[in-house]
């Protein structure tokens, strides 16, 4: 290492820096997946043993087996919407020069920006006003405006590694738009879509605000899991965190191995020629 | 030209403020080789984009055999174009790329795959013909591109800065090549450049470009010894300039009057007594002496510098009002001239050597607000 980058502390010092910062982070997640596993009603270190117990629970009860059917049927159909609008946005704006487009793209790139609060207080002002407020639809509809930003930003990425000729060369060769688009771009972008479409998933699957706010007596697992909290410490409240991070966990590893896995890839292809 | 094949009419194309191609007219013989040339800012890109349709023309025509297309879609065109970059689609095969184009125009399966593979094997590339694309080197790529272009058998074939990827030795093998593919083709090729070498070694002509308009059009030769502006005397290089005056003649011979004193030219000119002009001596055409006495016109000068340059040297001259003059000799002759740097010489030349430049307008290299 050079000179000027060595610190006068020791590794080691480092290295614990980083794990405290990691434990801390992660500390509350083990917990929670650490005492799903108690077989007391009272989450307490000196555990009286294991016990799957509250997993059977969760897994028998209707309402929070709705609730997961509620969370999965608008985690899709918001990813769905949320990766197209996304792809549209981010194509957009790497394909054409208008006037204001870095407005248009702050604009775009903006609601993740608003406090939860004030987006699912104006939403539900709206959805009622319209005749929605209350159905999942609603959910929906609040879910795509928040996780859109977060596929164009992905597909934006992968876009701004495409050479802009390739696409024009198509056309040059005969290529109609439409079919240089299907042939040049989309594969191009395809590991950017499907990353996209984990994440707004993941993003809609964790969401509570919105989904208290809009969704009425429709309960997505976050709304149900804070409602069964209000009454009392529930051990079962663990389950459902475990379970939920774990979903959340492995779509966003399978996003990042996606993504990454192409980007390596490419690189390794340039050293080659 | 009787039988033109291409024709650009009056094209014209600026952005906002910026005037990229003031105005653009050739008209281009079937088969012909012809290469645009300029410095960076042109306009020489921008037309050929033009031409393919990557650019709409605000003004003017193009016609293609006889048919005007500069309405049609790039993708109607028929102008395909070998690219800077290349453009190769990356995540396909060589024989991939090559069938892009007759896929496009909806060629069968198997007619597509034997015209791809006779492209192959005329491009020697036959060999990597399932291999990804991004495992070629320089010259196989740049092979596969032109293979790509080339199958869809077009009337026109556009090339921009093809060969600019490579490394010198590799561009000089491919311009052989290219040259060689169009002879026996046949077909119209339109070469951007900004390598004199490239241009004047392919091109039946070359047009050279400055600030959006033509600043001539000929063959090299044409060219490279008769310069018709400051500019294109300047682009090419190797050309002394000094300005002056037309005063009055004596039989066949006209005069100069510069601030280093009057000389001679015999090639009578349009210029009216008292024009401002410049007189135009190519490097190689002019004589250093250490004694007067030798030339028709004969210039006192200072020996400013030397510069190697092979089998030829070379130097660089300062008159007495300023000018700066180039003689290019051989090696030989340097030797025999008992000259150092700084030293008083005299550059001499035949009135046959020197030509008149009209001054009128300031020809500068382009600008610089958008490159090409």
């Amino acid at each position: 290492m050079p000179p000027h980058l060595k610190h006068a502390l020791p590794k080691a010092f480092w290295v614990a820096g980083l794990a405290l910062v990691f434990l801390l982070l992660y500390a509350p997640i083990l917990s929670a997946v650490l005492f799903s596993f108690s077989a007391d009603r009272f989450p307490s270190l000196s555990m009286s043993g294991f016990s799957t117990k509250w997993y059977a629970q969760v897994l028998t009860d209707r309402a929070m087996l709705e609730a997961l059917s509620n969370s999965l049927t608008v985690a899709g159909i918001t990813a769905l919407i949320a990766t197209a609008l996304g792809f549209a946005a981010a194509y957009a704006d790497y394909r054409f020069r208008f006037f204001g487009q870095k407005a248009v793209l702050a604009l775009a790139l903006l609601p993740p920006t608003v406090p939860l609060v004030i987006l699912g207080l104006a939403m539900l002002a709206f959805f009622s006003r319209i005749g929605i407020a209350g159905t999942l639809a609603a959910v929906v509809a609040a879910h795509v405006v928040i996780a859109a930003p977060f596929a164009m930003a992905v597909c934006r990425l992968r876009l701004a590694q495409l050479d802009e000729t390739l696409e024009t060369a198509a056309q040059n060769l005969g290529a109609l738009p439409h079919s240089a688009l299907a042939r040049i771009v989309l594969p191009h972008t395809l590991p950017a879509i499907l990353a996209a479409f984990l994440i707004t998933f993941a993003v809609s699957f964790d969401e509570y605000v919105i989904s208290w706010f809009t969704g009425g007596l429709n309960q997505t697992i976050p709304v149900a899991v804070l409602t069964t909290l209000q009454g009392q410490v529930d051990p079962t409240i663990h389950v459902i965190g475990t379970l939920s991070f774990s979903v959340t966990l492995t779509l966003v590893l399978i996003a990042l191995a996606v993504v990454l896995r192409q980007s390596g890839g490419a690189m390794s292809k340039e050293e080659t020629s | 030209m009787t039988n033109t094949h291409l024709k650009l009419a009056g094209l014209a194309k600026s952005y906002g403020t910026f005037i990229a191609v003031e105005e653009f007219s050739l008209d281009i013989a079937q088969g012909e080789f012809i290469a645009i040339m300029g410095p960076s800012g042109c306009g020489k890109t921008t037309s050929l984009r033009m031409l393919a349709g990557l650019e709409t023309a605000d003004r003017g025509e193009i016609t293609l055999a006889g048919n005007r297309i500069d309405q049609l879609p790039v993708w109607e065109r028929e102008t395909p174009m070998v690219w800077q970059s290349l453009a190769l689609f990356p995540f396909m095969t060589v024989r991939e790329n090559v069938e892009f184009g007759l896929k496009m125009r909806g060629v069968a399966g198997p007619e597509r795959r034997r015209r791809a593979d006779d492209w192959l094997e005329r491009l020697g590339i036959t060999t990597y013909a399932d291999r990804n694309v991004a495992r070629l080197s320089g010259g196989q790529r740049q092979r596969v591109a032109l293979a790509r272009s080339l199958v869809l058998e077009p009337k026109v074939l556009l090339l921009d800065e093809p060969l600019s990827a490579l490394d010198a030795h590799m561009a000089i093998k491919m311009q052989g090549e290219l040259k060689k593919l169009q002879r026996e083709l046949g077909i119209t090729f339109v070469y951007v450049t900004h390598s004199h070498s490239e241009a004047f070694s392919l091109a039946d002509r070359v047009v050279i470009m400055n600030a959006g308009r033509v600043e001539q059009i000929g063959s090299p030769q044409d060219i490279f010894l008769r310069p018709r502006s400051k500019f294109v005397a300047q682009f090419v290089g190797g050309i002394s300039l000094l300005e002056g005056k037309v005063s009055g003649s004596e039989g066949s011979k006209r005069f100069l009057d510069t601030r280093d004193g009057k000389v001679r030219l015999s090639h009578s000119s349009g210029l009216a007594e008292g024009a401002a002009a410049d007189l135009a001596v190519r490097a190689d055409r002019i004589s250093v002496t250490v004694e007067p006495g030798w030339g028709e016109n004969e210039i006192a000068c200072t020996l400013v510098s030397e510069e190697f340059a092979g089998a030829v040297v070379n130097l660089h001259l300062a008159t007495a009002s300023g000018h700066s003059l180039v003689a290019q000799l051989q090696q030989r002759d340097l030797e025999q001239l008992d000259a150092s740097i700084g030293a008083r010489v005299y550059a001499s030349w035949h009135s046959d050597d020197g030509f008149l430049l009209e001054s009128a307008q300031q020809s500068e290299p382009g600008p610089k607000v958008r490159a090409a």
